[in-house]
């Protein structure tokens, strides 16, 4: 059972900000993933919960207690890091009851809890061998059953499945969530994978430039996402977003003769979100927009993608924006085809240029 | 640009036979990948195209003509690589010219510059020319590099996994590039990747090898749709294809340990015991199917949904559209698309046509 708080963490080296003040609360059994692109700032965080790095300011809560200048050892966290690293003169069995005889546990008690997390990651078969004449799935597994069978009070990974091939991440993936899902454990996770984010995380932390810039569910991020930054880094492609001008309802974009009438009950969100500047930018998911003959919007085919079980247009607006669209699989059009679309209503966002943030909507829709 | 052909090309490594028996023709102006997995040939195919490594056997032809006695710069290629090799104290644009500089290709000036201009705006790259190369980004010296290949009009250009350096946002941004570009240039491409995303996106063809060998030659659709062996099927797609033994009793398949049931295909019957393979998207969860399942973990990737549904001992995989809420543990009931299950043999091979 564990609560893990951050009020006002933040890190300095020197003048350079590699973390700002920051407040969260993770809560207990949550799985809370950390994204970020390289060096925003998600690694410096987890590492002063773990206490492998001093806070410059601010305090670090465990359980209600105030574990900020406690030594990583007497935090009782366990840290997963990248590249396990297993003893290679020892059985994969002797790997994982190690932290446990290091803690001085019964031989009747270290046989119980080695065996029940053996079970739990389906590892019976390589108990004998060495890390050495594993594969590298099942050394991650025998790293992964060491971590778990400490009980920790919080898991910290550090991009477990950073190293592994594409095929394997997946598989891997879903087995640590799968492990979580069964053991509940509070487990911080850093990645700069948004896939791994989004399949994973309970809660997800976007980081950049050493802030947070939003936390939220899976559904909240990619849905509504706080700013255009977050709606560019979460989806794959990201969020459309199209600059344009707002005057009486109606955004006209730049470049094609395209111009779409806001749904109702933006119109006096935007009056306020825009400060009265007329700058604006819409955003909308591929999957949001539909081709459809008589849509009031169009572009021009720049390329398109078939990926496995769907496809994905990609139409240019005007001289410098592509934008994307997510179709069922289809016969591919030439390139410069006029495609007509339009946008689910429902799932169309809007963004203020200037601030970068995203305009709420008055009224629910 | 040029048709390639490649006939019969065969070559050993100490111990290991790098290619066997490797043929296919490449179209004029065709986007052909190789994909497979590292240690598969697709590299050493390519630097045999390239005249970089030499077969023991067999032939690579361009426009119907032997090339393999010409070295690699009087087979007029153009390569790239996945490290960029450009000079960093030169600027951007020198680094585009200097292709166009040697003394065999005898452009003046004016020529180059327009060539230049021409390939930086292609490419997106025209505000960094002035740039020495040292100064840029991982995606801008890929795009330089890329230029460097395009600035001439090569018989065929060589790709050895170009994007995989990148991050997922610019591997994505480039892709799209390429393909246009190579589309309304119409040049004849030759693209290595192991990567099945790209393969898929990119090309009109693609060729799957494995320990040196070919083992399909189709469209993405085809591989897709159609993989020849269960190798092929597990390589493309992701979330990878539900993949399991079965037995046919009669008119009945049973996959084994779960309690999925099918009705077996109409016309050529599987044999008594083989093996299925069901694309994510072909299990679809229905209140009215013909299924029972327990809901044990989703994975909401934003566009789609990844559901793993236990039945018996097995546990499969369904791709559903948006992020929906689904409360873990749940029965379930799901609906299997028949016609679009997939049948091989023990021994890997597909089954029906």
């Amino acid at each position: 059972m564990s609560t893990i708080e951050l009020r006002q963490v933040e890190k300095k080296f020197g003048d350079l900000h590699a973390v700002k003040p920051l407040d969260l609360t993770i809560h207990d059994g949550e799985f809370i993933v950390l994204l970020g692109p390289s060096g925003c700032g998600k690694t410096t965080t987890l590492r002063m919960i773990s206490g492998l790095e001093a806070v410059s300011g601010g305090t670090i809560w465990l359980n209600g207690r105030n574990v900020t200048w406690l030594h990583p050892s007497e935090r009782d966290i366990a840290f997963v890091f990248q590249f396990y690293a297993l003893y290679p003169h020892l059985t994969a069995r002797k790997n994982i009851a190690f932290p446990l005889q290091a803690q001085g546990e019964s031989r009747e008690t270290v046989e119980k809890r080695v065996n029940e997390v053996v079970k739990l990651l389906r590892i019976e078969h390589v108990l004998n061998a060495h890390p050495g004449q594993l594969s590298g799935g099942d050394q991650q597994r025998v790293a992964l059953a060491r971590a778990l069978v400490r009980r920790p009070a919080a898991f910290l990974m550090d991009e477990p499945l950073g190293a592994l091939d594409a095929d394997f991440r997946e598989s891997m993936r879903s087995e640590i969530k799968r492990l979580h899902v069964l053991q509940h454990a509070t487990t911080v996770y850093v990645t700069h994978d948004q896939i791994e984010a989004m399949a994973m995380g309970d809660r997800i932390v976007v980081m950049s430039e050493a802030e947070i810039q939003q936390i939220g569910t899976p559904a909240e991020v990619y849905y509504d996402p706080s700013n255009m930054l977050v709606a560019r880094f979460i989806g794959s492609p990201g969020m459309n977003l199209i600059t344009g001008k707002y005057a009486d309802g109606v955004v006209q974009m730049a470049g094609l003769e395209n111009r779409y009438a806001v749904p109702q009950g933006w119109q006096s969100a935007l009056k306020k979100g825009l400060d009265g500047g007329s700058e604006i930018v819409m955003g909308f998911r591929p999957e949001a927009a539909q081709i459809n003959d008589r849509g009031k919007l169009v572009g021009k085919v720049y390329a398109s993608e078939m990926q496995g079980s769907s496809a994905v247009l990609h139409l240019t607006i005007n001289e410098n924006d592509i934008i994307h669209i997510r179709t069922h699989r289809l016969i591919p059009y030439p390139i410069d085809t006029l495609v007509h679309f339009d946008i689910n209503p429902q799932m169309i966002r809007f963004f203020n240029p200037k601030t970068e943030a995203a305009i709420k909507p008055e009224v629910t829709q | 640009m040029s048709h390639v052909e490649l006939r019969h090309l065969s070559k050993q490594f100490p111990g290991v036979t790098a290619l066997d028996d490797i043929s296919f023709d490449v179209k004029d102006g065709e986007f052909f990948v190789l994909l497979g997995p590292t240690g598969a040939g697709k590299t050493t195919t390519l630097r045999v195209i390239a005249g970089l490594e030499h077969q023991e056997s067999g032939s690579v032809l361009f426009d119907g003509e032997a090339v393999d006695n010409l070295t690699p710069s009087d087979r007029d290629i153009a390569l790239v690589f996945q490290q960029y090799s450009l000079y960093p104290t030169m600027s951007v644009y020198d680094n585009l010219a200097f292709p166009l500089r040697s003394p065999l290709r005898r452009k003046s000036a004016e020529e180059i510059r327009k060539k230049v201009e021409d390939t930086a705006e292609k490419l997106r790259i025209s505000h960094l020319l002035k740039r020495k190369t040292a100064h840029l980004s991982g995606g801008e010296m890929q795009r330089v590099s890329i230029g460097r290949a395009i600035v001439r009009s090569p018989r065929v250009f060589l790709m050895d996994e170009p994007l995989s350096n990148l991050d997922a946002k610019l591997r994505e941004a480039l892709r799209i590039e390429l393909q246009h570009l190579q589309k309304t240039q119409g040049s004849t491409t030759l693209f290595v990747t192991h990567d099945q995303i790209e393969a898929l996106t990119m090309a009109d063809r693609i060729a799957v090898l494995n320990e040196g060998r070919i083992i399909q030659i189709g469209t993405p659709e085809d591989i897709y749709d159609r993989p020849a062996t269960t190798f092929i099927a597990q390589l493309v797609g992701s979330p990878r294809i539900n993949l399991y033994n079965a037995r046919r009793e009669d008119d009945t398949i049973s996959i084994s340990d779960s309690d999925v049931h099918l009705p077996a295909p109409r016309g050529s019957k599987p044999p008594s015991e083989f093996l299925v393979g069901i694309r994510p998207e072909n299990v679809n969860p229905d209140p009215k199917g013909n299924f029972t399942g327990q809901l044990v973990l989703a994975e909401p990737l934003g566009v789609e949904t990844i559901l793993h549904i236990q039945s018996g001992q097995r546990t499969l995989l369904s791709l559903v559209p948006g992020i929906t809420s689904y409360h873990l543990g749940d029965v379930m009931k799901f609906n299997i698309a028949f016609e679009h299950i997939h049948y091989f043999g023990l021994n890997g091979d597909r089954l029906q046509s």
